[in-house]
């Protein structure tokens, strides 16, 4: 199994939960997050006070996938969240070593 | 009426008949009605510029911990003066005593009202044989002392204790707000100059200010000048807000402001307009300005950060109105339309150097800029209400001999009155500056001035008033 997070724009989501969801994926976590990559952030002025925004707002979306879907899910992610510009997100992969169904108890891909 | 046409003699003589009681009136004039509830409209749009208007447009520029706390300084602070107002500072502001304060004469408003005969006190307006009720005048001035204080309030936010602040207000409007208010404003009112003696006698009684020839419609050195001075006393007795410079502190709601400063230039046709006393020419040529002088100043400020700071802004629009209106206070009814559209176009870029360039070199954290617009758009309206009140640039001109009916009108020339204009500027600015840093001065050392560190950086919201503005 593997978790999938990825960073992407907030605008791109909808467009990222269809094509995991044709991949296959069966579920979604989804967390609306600030931070920085080589995207710039911007600067505010009031008045006479300048504030620079470092941390744009992205949002994160974590999936957990059975082995066998994860080059289809992270293809579908990528395809999905591209725009093509500086500021795109990133999509990282992590060995899952557990999952648990809470409902049914089930564990394994079974739970996912 | 045209006794014309009532050819039949005996009909004549019948309507004669009639004037006969009306003419026993004559000597003795009664308010007018559309005056009456001119002001009394005034007087309620003034309030609303206190609440909510200043307490939306200051609360906007805030971080969203220190919001109510802003809405309950300027609430209670209003409800304070207001209480004060009726308690003493009419009485001390605008009752004849000497050049710098009143009398005791009218505490607790006493003689306003004889309940027993059921008549009023009246006051005087700038027109012979035009009476106000003085109750009337009362309340109007009530709410320009009330809203004075809280434009104070704008350099101390998001760090001061609200006991400080209530302290404060008591000491400063006391000693500040009402012997500026009797300096600039008191006189004895057009009935009572009937010859040169009574001129001499009268002009003697009058404010000291006054006595200089110095004009001010609306308010351009009582509120102004003097509310945005002591702020920036405030704001540096007080010092800088935690984390100033180092952590962003942007407005949390800018919607606020801009409602905040549209429900100010609405009110602000009670405050111009209605300072003319009377529903007349005088009030409608200062509700003209009010309009057109803030709407050149929106311009004016926008146009100038859009080229000098690269974009234009809603803080920007909404600053420029405010500094619009400020400067055209003084001058309101005392300018003809040519000076509403200078002062509206020259006050926006200046106003917006006063919250940039000049706050950078005075160095205080006058956190809602209370001196980069009220004292210096306050300045500049005051200054040059001397010049553009000449009738060669479209001025009204200035009553230069009260004791003839109607007074004539004239002008001194434009250096002589920028003169008496710099000197009541000067007198005011020193003034407020004195009593607001003894004042601020005097709360520090008995109840302090600012809420501790943890409170600050938790916001005043929960820490001075249990309750926070917004649930997430």
């Amino acid at each position: 199994m593997k978790l999938i997070t990825a960073v992407i724009k907030p605008f791109k989501l909808e467009d990222v939960r269809q094509a995991l969801a044709e991949a296959g994926v069966q579920g979604l976590t989804v967390t609306e997050v600030k931070g920085f990559g080589r995207q710039k952030g911007h600067t505010e002025l009031y008045r006479g006070a300048e504030y620079t925004v470092d941390f744009v707002p992205k949002t994160k979306i974590e999936a957990a996938v059975p082995d066998s879907l994860l080059d289809q899910a992270v293809e579908a992610i990528i395809s999905a969240a591209g725009t093509g510009s500086i500021g795109d997100g990133k999509v990282f992969v992590f060995d899952l070593v557990h999952a648990v169904r809470i409902r049914t108890g089930e564990t394994g891909d079974a739970a996912l | 009426m045209k006794i014309s046409i009532l050819k039949p003699l005996s009909l004549l003589v019948g309507l004669v008949a009639m004037l006969g009681p009306m003419l026993a009136f004559a000597d003795d004039p009664v308010p007018n009605k559309g005056d009456t509830a001119w002001m009394l409209t005034s007087t309620a749009l003034v309030l609303l510029m206190s609440v909510p208007a200043l307490g939306l447009f200051y609360g906007g520029l805030v971080r969203s911990k220190n919001m109510l706390s802003v809405l309950m300084q300027v609430f209670v602070g209003f409800s304070l003066i207001t209480v004060l107002w009726c308690v003493y500072g009419y009485s001390f502001a605008f009752t004849a005593g000497n050049p710098f304060f009143g009398s005791t004469d009218r505490l607790f408003l006493n003689g306003v009202f004889d309940a027993v005969k059921g008549t009023f006190a009246l006051g005087a307006t700038f027109s012979k044989a035009t009476p106000m009720y003085e109750i009337v005048f009362v309340a109007f001035q009530a709410t320009f002392a009330a809203i004075t204080c809280c434009l104070i309030l704008g350099s101390i936010v998001e760090r001061i204790k609200f006991s400080a602040v209530l302290l404060f207000l008591v000491i400063w409007f006391t000693f500040s707000y009402i012997p500026v208010a009797h300096m600039v404003w008191f006189w004895s009112g057009p009935d009572a100059y009937t010859d040169a003696a009574s001129a001499d006698t009268n002009n003697a009684l009058a404010g000291l200010i006054w006595q200089w020839g110095a004009l001010d419609f609306a308010g351009g050195t009582v509120v102004h000048i003097n509310a945005g001075v002591a702020g920036l006393v405030g704001a540096f007795v007080l010092g800088k807000r935690l984390g100033l410079g180092k952590e962003s502190m942007p407005p949390h709601s800018l919607v606020m402001t801009m409602i905040g400063a549209s429900l100010l230039w609405f009110g602000w046709f009670g405050f111009n307009a209605g300072s003319a006393l009377e529903a007349n020419g005088s009030a409608s040529l200062a509700f003209m300005n009010t309009y057109l002088a803030t709407a050149c100043a929106v311009l004016s400020w926008t146009f100038a950060e859009w080229i000098f700071k690269g974009k234009p802004s809603m803080l920007g629009a909404a600053s420029g109105a405010v500094a619009g209106l400020v400067a055209i206070t003084p001058a309101a009814g005392n300018v003809g339309i040519p000076g509403a559209f200078v002062i509206g176009l020259v006050v926006g870029p200046l106003c917006l150097w006063g919250c940039t360039g000049l706050k950078k070199l005075i160095g205080a954290d006058d956190s809602l800029d209370v001196f980069g617009v009220h004292a210096l758009g306050g300045i500049f309206g005051a200054l040059i209400t001397g010049v553009f009140n000449d009738p060669a640039l479209g001025g009204p001109g200035l009553v230069t001999d009260w004791t003839m009916n109607p007074p004539t009108v004239g002008y001194p020339g434009e250096m002589a009155q920028l003169i008496i204009q710099a000197k009541a500027v000067g007198l005011v600015f020193v003034w407020t500056a004195v009593v607001a840093f003894i004042a601020f001065y005097i709360v520090k050392l008995t109840i302090g001035l600012r809420v501790p560190e943890e409170q600050e950086r938790e916001g005043l919201d929960i820490s001075s008033h249990g309750e926070r503005a917004y649930t997430d």
